[in-house]
């Protein structure tokens, strides 16, 4: 046959053809398979999706070991919305005993996309939290019948007292806020986080750490089993238990006798700073903080005009009152003003240059023990007079600074730390504050007097009133009062074990205890006589705007060897002696003497008998105007002092309440009304 | 002859198995293989206990497709090649038919009319009506004195071609229909002016880049249509110099040329900038005209070709705009935009070739390991069994593996085409090509689809994609051409 050699050439075009194409295409495959690296990751990303496991978090004790805080299982109803299928509403609806509409909405919610965020057709999706658990019953026996619905199970808290919320805290949702200011990078939306109390505090310990599981997911996001058979997963690592310093009977008992009262009870062991009870009232059920009814509870809270969130054992800032006569006792001894047999003249009161603070009837002139047990007003207006017009210093500035100096090595002025969130730094005053308030040179001694005997512009929170204490039973030195006592396998921070010593010698601290002793002996605190507990004590009466005065207690037993030191502090409630002291003294017995059926129904008849005789209840709106709209530097002058049977009954300037700002340099803030001129 | 097939049909057969082209056999067996084992690597996750041969999974049914193969293959070589030849015709005619009456009563799969149901099985029978179209075009160019020559000559093996293309485009199987297109290249071989598979060439490349290139700006006009005039300038010359071997002619073109972009270049250095359609349509007119009057004076007809080709050109690329966007589907212009790389659409249209890009990229070198791919086994790769199944392999098997299956239907191609030309007689000859334009076209589109250079058009890579009818398809293709190979011998004797 013919053969084309001319035309048999083209088969080198044809093949060449060819050859060329499979060149280009092995560049090509070169080029994606070899040279480019990213189509390895993002085939990695792909197929991998990483499944946070989260840690069980850390249980609650208290110092005897009795279980507080535990986890348990919570279940929420979920549904794979790809797999639902049409399903009996009506049913749904009668076993969650929620109305179609409800149901309408909460299905809204759960598939739109905005609302919320990690929704997927074929991932499971939340839509009725916290089932309780006969719903979870009923749901269970039924859940055959609706396809594409399920049951997950996460932790949640549980209590196993009805006490100590203002310590605790609780647990919730993690905000975008958390998400963006936490810089460890935890979170991720819908982890839960403390709130208040030491689940704030201690939340990197109690949260544990989160471990990862790597799971094979398929282009329709469904699960397909475990990436390399689970050997790249991590294990998570549960939190940390926590043991608290807290005795949690007798932080229930503090509670129980405070009931029905505002104020609150601090009770440390002074030689470790422990503190065994921090009690507030009024106060809150820590389980209403939980579960599906969180949101709810939490705003009636926050609106409650009692303010039961509020911790005023540490947040709110009181004038201490006479409670604070010891401190000043202290700095004029260490200061050489007075000596053992210094005495200053009371005759009714504190009487100079036309100034008049009034005093009770007791025995004149009066030395420091005799003052300390009988609440002289006169001794220690006097001391501070002598002490800030005293020449060695050279000048008011240097005097006062000194003094205000005493006053921070005892832990006021400033936060003490303790190792809960919110605490208020309470207000020691300094030389140029009064400058800004009154003016350069245009104040003196007598213009600011009333600080001596704890009123003024003094404010102190209970807990620094109980470190006070707790100070002088420990003759001179504190350690900074803290509520967990150990986190488990790491123990305690080395703040919390630091003896902080104060700027005066510790035998001016034994002639302030034997003050103290004297008070409760023959003085203002009788009432805490407690035989064979050596109590030493000393009470406050605070006079403010808003009803009867505030009831303080600070004291100690037993007088060596201190097992507790405490304050109470009742708003409104009369004088020291009436309410503060006795019971404090309750609680110092419960504590020193155990539990018994007697002080039980001691406490329970307190409890009860102050109910019935419940005070007017101060209202909200008149507690915000005390803070917000005060009239500045108002010289009024205050009503006469009415003399009171055993404590200063001393005319006192508007208060400001728990929910005061601390005054800081801004001196219009506070009012003068509290300097009696006569 | 028929009677020494009658008195020795066992010695005939011995012969005849001795004369079988064993190399093609061999790349066929070990391309088949590796398919089906691609296809259960791609349907069977490695934590699976199912077995490779389990009839229940896709490679297990492919094996049987393959065994299957064999018989039809070791048939169709005990089947007297005369007979091809005979019925060539009457098999192209019962085809055609076959695929007009499918569809017709084809149910709607994916949108295409191309299965026939008999119960549980179903064909499709375009998958094998290329090879009586190749039987059909072999028989026609070896029929006595036919030639390529003159138009006229074109009609019938055009025809030929043609026929089955509008009745898969009825059946809306728009990738198989293409596939008729490679036949040019076996016009080319039996005679066809080279010229018109350089202006095919030249069309697909331009039409490419007009529209790659269509969102930048160079000159005040489109980038892709600077690259083309740009190309019709460069053709203009290497015709002048190769096509009309006119040294004069091309030579002043070119300094003609030259001269004019220097001084466009000078003048947009010294702040005067000509807008890119007035240079092109000076430039080019000017040599035009040159060339028009230049003829005179040489080849007359190649120059004229010369002129009419850069002006169908032009026009030509004027016209890829509007026939783009005024006579394509969206869903055509979409694939076309995705695989020219102008649209990123990771989501939707561009997710396939997106995800097996992945695929085949996070194989790297050497591949995850047999059963060890995940965009695969994880449905990330859609169609991971038929047509994408390179993705398996490049992502299991990396580029050796990816390497390695190109090389060999590479070979597989250039010994089809070594076949060919060893043929005696034209319908062995045109057939052989048939077979290789075949393999030619499913090679370059199927895997230049699935690495991302190639539109995405629905066909299957031969041999390795999960399918009865494809298969059995391409084995009686490849077979009916070893069984006319194998007699080659015969003739030369003749």
């Amino acid at each position: 046959m013919r053969k084309d050699y001319n035309l048999e050439k083209r088969k080198f075009i044809i093949g060449g053809f060819i050859v060329v194409v499979v060149a280009i295409y092995l560049w090509k495959l070169f080029d994606l398979q070899i040279a480019d690296d990213k189509y390895r990751e993002i085939a990695v990303s792909n197929a991998r999706s990483t499944k946070i496991t989260h840690p069980s978090r850390g249980q609650i004790y208290d110092r005897n070991g009795k279980l507080v805080v535990y986890n348990e299982p919570a279940y929420d109803l979920v549904l794979v919305p790809k797999d639902v299928q049409e399903f009996d509403t009506t049913t749904m609806c009668k076993i969650l005993q929620l109305k179609r509409e409800d149901f309408d909405l909460l299905w809204k919610n759960m598939s739109d996309p905005k609302k919320n965020k990690n929704y997927s057709a074929t991932t499971p999706q939340p839509l009725v939290q916290n089932l309780d658990s006969t719903t979870y019953g009923r749901l269970q026996e039924i859940l055959y019948r609706f396809p594409g619905f399920d049951i997950s199970q996460r932790i949640i808290r549980r209590y196993n007292y009805v006490a100590a919320a203002n310590i605790l805290g609780n647990i919730r949702e993690v905000n975008a806020e958390d998400i963006e200011r936490d810089s460890d990078n935890y979170y991720i939306p819908g982890d839960y986080t403390g709130d208040l109390g030491i689940e704030k505090s201690y939340e990197k310990y109690l949260r544990g750490v989160k471990g990862k599981e790597i799971l094979i997911r398929d282009a329709t996001g469904k699960i397909k089993g475990r990436y390399n058979d689970g050997k790249d997963d991590v294990a998570p690592i549960a939190g940390k238990d926590l043991q608290m310093s807290i005795d949690i009977d007798l932080q229930r008992f503090g509670e129980k006798i405070m009931r029905g009262k505002r104020g609150a009870i601090v009770a440390i062991e002074p030689s470790t700073g422990e503190v065994l009870a921090l009690v507030t009232s009024p106060t809150y059920d820590p389980s209403l903080l939980v579960g599906k009814d969180r949101g709810k509870n939490y705003s009636k809270l926050v609106s409650d005009p009692s303010k039961p969130l509020f911790d005023r054992a540490i947040m709110a800032a009181y004038p201490p009152g006479s409670t604070f006569k010891p401190t000043q006792g202290l700095i004029f001894k260490q200061e050489g003003i007075i000596d053992n047999n210094t005495s200053y003249p009371c005759y009714g009161g504190y009487v100079n240059k036309g100034l008049k603070i009034g005093c009770h009837g007791h025995g004149s002139p009066i030395a420091l023990q005799p003052a300390i047990a009988t609440s002289c007003n006169g001794y220690f207006c006097w001391g501070l007079y002598y002490m800030l017009n005293n020449k060695k210093y050279g000048g008011l500035e240097k005097s006062f600074t000194v003094w205000k100096d005493y006053m921070v090595s005892m832990g006021y002025g400033y936060k003490l730390n303790i190792d809960l969130p919110g605490e208020s730094r309470g207000f020691i005053p300094n030389y140029q504050f009064y400058n800004k308030m009154i003016g350069e040179d245009k104040w003196g001694a007598n213009s600011i007097i009333s600080i001596a005997i704890g009123q003024g512009e003094i404010m102190s929170t209970p807990l620094q009133i109980a470190n006070l204490s707790a100070t002088i039973a420990n003759r001179g030195y504190y350690i900074t009062p803290h509520v967990v006592k150990q986190i488990r396998d790491l123990g305690i921070s080395k703040e919390y074990t630091e003896h902080h010593r104060t700027k005066i010698n510790t035998e001016y601290y034994n002639d302030i205890a034997g003050g103290m002793r004297m008070a409760v002996i023959g003085g203002t605190c009788k009432g805490a006589n407690l035989p064979g507990l050596d109590v030493c004590g000393k009470t406050g009466t605070v006079q403010n705007p808003h009803g009867r005065d505030h009831s303080v207690f600070m004291g100690f037993a037993p007088k060596d060897n201190p097992k507790i030191a405490i304050c109470v502090y009742v708003e409104n409630a009369g004088f020291g002696a009436q309410v503060a002291v006795p019971l404090g003294a309750m609680v110092l017995e419960r504590y020193l003497r155990g539990a018994s059926d007697e002080i039980e129904n001691r406490a329970t008849k307190w409890s009860d008998s102050w109910l019935e005789d419940a005070p007017p209840v101060v209202e909200q709106d008149q507690m915000q105007e005390d803070t917000t709209t005060r009239p500045s530097n108002t010289k009024t002058t205050a009503s006469a002092s009415v003399p009171g049977n055993d404590d200063n009954s001393f005319p006192v300037r508007n208060l400001p309440h728990e929910n005061a700002v601390i005054p800081n340099k801004s001196s219009s803030f506070i009012s003068r009304n509290g300097i009696y001129k006569g | 002859m028929a009677y020494t097939k009658d008195n020795n049909n066992n010695n005939e057969s011995n012969r005849l198995l001795a004369a079988v082209d064993w190399f093609t056999v061999f790349i066929y067996i070990l391309l088949v293989v590796a398919g089906a084992v691609s296809i259960y690597a791609a349907t069977t996750s490695s934590t699976s206990e199912v077995s490779m041969f389990d009839l229940d999974t896709f490679a297990g049914k492919q094996f049987m497709w393959i065994g299957l193969s064999f018989v039809i293959g070791f048939s169709l070589l005990l089947i007297d090649r005369r007979l091809y030849e005979a019925y060539a015709y009457p098999i192209y005619a019962i085809m055609i038919i076959l695929l007009i009456v499918t569809a017709f009563v084809s149910p709607n799969i994916k949108g295409s009319h191309s299965w026939l149901k008999f119960g549980s099985f179903s064909i499709q029978p375009a998958e094998f009506t290329k090879t009586a179209t190749a039987l059909a075009l072999a028989k026609l160019f070896s029929t006595y004195g036919f030639q390529l020559k003159g138009w006229r000559t074109y009609i019938v093996p055009v025809g030929i071609i043609l026929l089955p293309v509008l009745c898969i485009l009825l059946e809306r199987e728009t990738g198989s229909a293409l596939v008729y297109f490679s036949l040019i290249f076996v016009l080319y071989r039996e005679g066809m002016n080279g010229f018109v598979l350089f202006a095919t060439l030249c069309a697909v490349t331009y039409f490419v880049v007009v529209l790659k290139f269509a969102g930048t700006l160079i000159m005040g006009i489109p980038l892709g249509n600077f690259i083309v005039l740009t190309c019709i300038m460069v053709v203009i010359v290497l015709m002048l110099l190769i096509y009309c071997r006119s040294l004069i002619l091309g030579r002043n073109v070119t300094i003609g040329y030259i001269v004019c972009a220097l001084l466009a270049w000078g003048l947009s250095a010294i702040g005067v900038h000509i807008n890119g359609y007035v240079f092109f349509f000076t430039v080019i007119p000017l040599s035009i005209i040159y060339l028009l009057i230049g003829m005179f004076r040489d080849d007359l007809n190649k120059v004229l070709t010369t002129v009419i080709f850069a002006v169908i050109s032009i026009i030509f690329m004027f016209s890829v705009n509007i026939v783009f966007h005024h006579v394509l589907a969206p869903h055509q212009q979409n694939r076309i935009n995705i695989a020219l790389g102008i649209e990123e659409d990771l989501k939707d249209k561009g997710y396939n070739v997106n995800q097996s890009k992945i695929a085949i990229g996070s194989g790297g070198f050497t591949g995850k390991g047999f059963l060890q791919g995940t965009q695969t086994k994880l449905n990330y790769v859609p169609e991971q069994h038929t047509d994408f199944i390179f993705c398996t392999i490049g992502e299991e098997q990396g580029f050796i593996g990816t390497s390695a299956v190109l090389i060999l239907f590479l070979i597989l191609i250039l010994r089809v085409i070594a076949i060919a030309e060893r043929q005696h007689t034209t319908f062995g000859r045109v057939y052989a090509y048939c077979v290789a334009s075949i393999l030619i076209f499913h090679l370059t589109i199927n895997i230049g689809m699935v690495i991302g250079l190639v539109p995405v058009i629905g066909i299957p890579l031969p041999f390795f994609s999960y399918g009865g009818s494809s298969l059995w398809g391409f084995t009686i293709l490849l077979f009916i051409l070893l069984r006319i190979d194998a007699v080659r011998t015969e003739y030369g004797t003749w």
